[in-house]
């Protein structure tokens, strides 16, 4: 064999190797994770379902930035109105909790589609102003005083926990909803993971590549960036709902621009592009706040942000880029790709 | 006709403030090609030091020529440290170097000089013009965007520095070629904004006064005014910034009903809507890229 010949046979079956290993860590993740109720307290609970809805809304908003490459700051207000629409439904018109996760998504779909609609003349930072009055309006929405009767103006609305079905009885609630929400995790992730290796998925990463050549090869390319926003917004409405029932209550400033900083401070350092990074971004925006204020209450908001540049300082790519490149160093792959 | 008036003058006047700071992020937007998030906390931070000065007994204009020193100087130093390296690094991971730096700014002023409520002083004074519509201040401040405009337009348009500064933001690669330091102009570029950012903050200050916070609604309004007029202009940027004054209060007094309430939400609206008209902003330019 030649040595070109040699190493396409070792790249090849680092390539398998890595899959398999690929699959044996989600397999072996989920099985960690399913198991963590039975020695967890409910508030650690509490977190992995926060941390889990936030890598939810970070995957909305990933593939909207990261696989289409179209920017939002707007994306606390879809995660807002999926978390008002479970609500509200559930308390005000007393809907069974299962039915208000399509519906969050529904309506955020068709509100992410319309807004994609004059999304598609705005570019960078243009889009960036657009989406960024739709996180600010959004609170201010909420508190609006003629629909305080729907919404509960700025006191919010309190939200009930699912109770654990009558055929589960050795669960409580929190260990009800952590499995609801886990299960609910792994379908939302294999679909977009899905989704990507798809035609569909092919077209929406030629239009963030190239949307010129994109256009030329006959994608309908408004088309697909609208769809793409509503999908985004789906997503990120399906983890509010999600939410609503993890903090049991639903307030206007929750909603905030600040929670769209948070999406995007979590889908740099989880990995652009990544969706397994996601559900580390997750665990950034829930656990390294709680950490840098342990380290001081005082400087909390400086030691965040020291964290936070030493992070993307020494993952450039994000957690996901700096795993593929420990993975490369480590089997040896790296030297015939890198 | 009198409200519409009063409250077109008084919009120019809180319109200022936004101008100001729209000004100071274009300036940094065209040297670095990225929208500073931080800017207004670098610009609250300056403000806090000429203000701590002015506390240590030096009189206003020595503070005022201090403060912006040490904000050119802090410009160059965190672009150095902080952002030379992320040079190379995607948008996003930019981005995020700025909440990072906004974030640091915020806590160690709060930590620093605590979260209390200071009153800035101003040169100008307080004193009522047109019948109480404005104030000195107001006129002071606007005064003071106009001619750092002015001087900014001649710097760009008149002297080799200004020349060589706007070549290395639009073509990094054919600047070099020609012997312009590229890196030197972005860190000027940086300093530059800096400075402009804390005579903006010296102005900002004495209206919604000195504290940690209170650059966060300027700089939405700030973005929203030099989006508005259009990125790749100053003077574009200067006048969108005065239209935010304007428009959010003319919302706010004659759309009935939801106005007080929503005016924030009804200017962004017609921002949103003024940029589906014109997507690079009322004065921006359109950029043609060759395929």
């Amino acid at each position: 064999m030649t040595a070109p010949e040699i190493a396409s046979g070792v790249a090849a079956r680092a390539r398998a190797w890595h899959l398999e290993r690929r699959h044996l860590i989600v397999a072996g993740t989920i099985l960690i994770a399913a198991l963590i109720p039975i020695a967890a307290q409910s508030f650690v609970l509490f977190q992995l379902t926060m941390v889990m809805v936030y890598g939810l809304a970070i995957l909305g908003l990933n593939i909207l930035t990261g696989f289409n490459g179209q920017f939002s700051l707007g994306h606390s207000a879809f995660y807002g109105i999926g978390a008002y629409t479970a609500a509200l439904m559930t308390h005000l018109w007393g809907v069974n909790y299962l039915l208000t996760l399509p519906a969050a998504g529904a309506v955020c779909f068709v509100i992410g589609f319309l807004f994609g609609l004059p999304a598609l003349r705005l570019q960078n930072l243009y889009l960036a102003l657009a989406t960024f009055a739709l996180a600010v309006a959004m609170p201010q929405i909420l508190k609006f005083h003629g629909l305080e009767g729907l919404t509960g103006g700025v006191q919010g609305l309190v939200v009930d926990e699912p109770d654990p079905p009558s055929f589960l009885p050795m669960i409580n609630a929190d260990q009800w909803l952590y499995y609801l929400t886990l299960i609910v995790t792994i379908v939302m992730f294999v679909l977009a993971a899905n989704l990507v290796r798809s035609r569909s998925g092919r077209a929406i990463l030629a239009i963030r590549d190239n949307p010129i050549a994109a256009s030329a090869m006959g994608i309908n390319s408004a088309l697909y960036k609208t769809l793409t926003f509503g999908l985004s917004a789906l997503y990120t409405g399906i983890a509010g709902a999600l939410g609503a029932f993890a903090v049991q209550f639903v307030a206007p400033d929750s909603f905030s621009f600040l929670l769209s900083v948070s999406f995007l401070v979590g889908l740099v350092i989880g990995g652009v592009g990544s969706i397994p990074g996601c559900l580390f971004g997750g665990l950034f925006v829930l656990y390294v706040p709680n950490i840098a204020n342990s380290i001081s209450t005082g400087l909390a908001g400086a030691v965040y942000g020291v964290i936070l540049l030493a992070v993307i300082f020494i993952m450039p790519a994000g957690a996901a880029g700096f795993v593929r490149y420990v993975l490369a160093r480590v089997t040896g792959a790296g030297r015939s790709s890198a | 006709m009198e409200l519409l008036i009063s409250q077109i003058v008084s919009g120019l006047a809180t319109g200022g403030v936004y101008a100001c700071m729209a000004l100071a992020i274009v300036m940094i937007y065209q040297a670095i090609d990225h929208l500073n998030f931080a800017q207004g906390e670098m610009a609250m931070f300056s403000t806090f030091i000429a203000w701590q000065l002015i506390q240590w007994g030096l009189p206003y204009w020595v503070a005022f020529a201090m403060s912006a020193a040490v904000s050119f100087a802090g410009g160059i130093v965190i672009e150095r440290v902080l952002f030379k390296p992320l040079h190379n690094a995607s948008i996003l991971s930019n981005l995020v170097g700025f909440i990072a730096l906004f974030s640091i700014l915020n806590s160690s002023a709060g930590y620093i000089w605590d979260y209390t409520i200071k009153t800035f002083p101003t040169p100008f004074g307080h004193k009522p013009l047109f019948g109480g519509l404005v104030d000195t201040h107001a006129v002071g401040m606007i005064s003071v965007t106009v001619v750092l405009l002015g001087l900014l337009y001649s710097f760009f348009r008149f002297t080799r520095l200004g020349l060589a500064m706007r070549a290395a933001a639009a073509n990094p690669e054919s600047s070099r070629l020609v012997g312009i330091r590229v890196g030197w102009m972005t860190a000027l570029g940086w300093a530059m904004a800096s400075a402009i950012g804390a005579v903006a903050g010296m102005m900002i200050a004495p209206v919604v006064f000195l504290e940690p916070n209170m650059m966060l609604g300027v700089l939405l309004y700030g973005f929203a005014g030099a989006v508005l007029g259009g990125l790749s202009s100053p003077a574009g940027a200067v006048i969108g910034g005065f239209m935010v004054g304007v428009m959010e209060n003319l919302a706010g007094t004659f759309i009935p009903y939801v106005g007080r309430e929503l005016k924030l939400t009804l200017a962004l609206i017609m921002i949103v809507a003024v940029l589906m008209v014109r997507p690079s902003g009322i004065f921006g330019r359109r950029v043609v890229s060759r395929v």
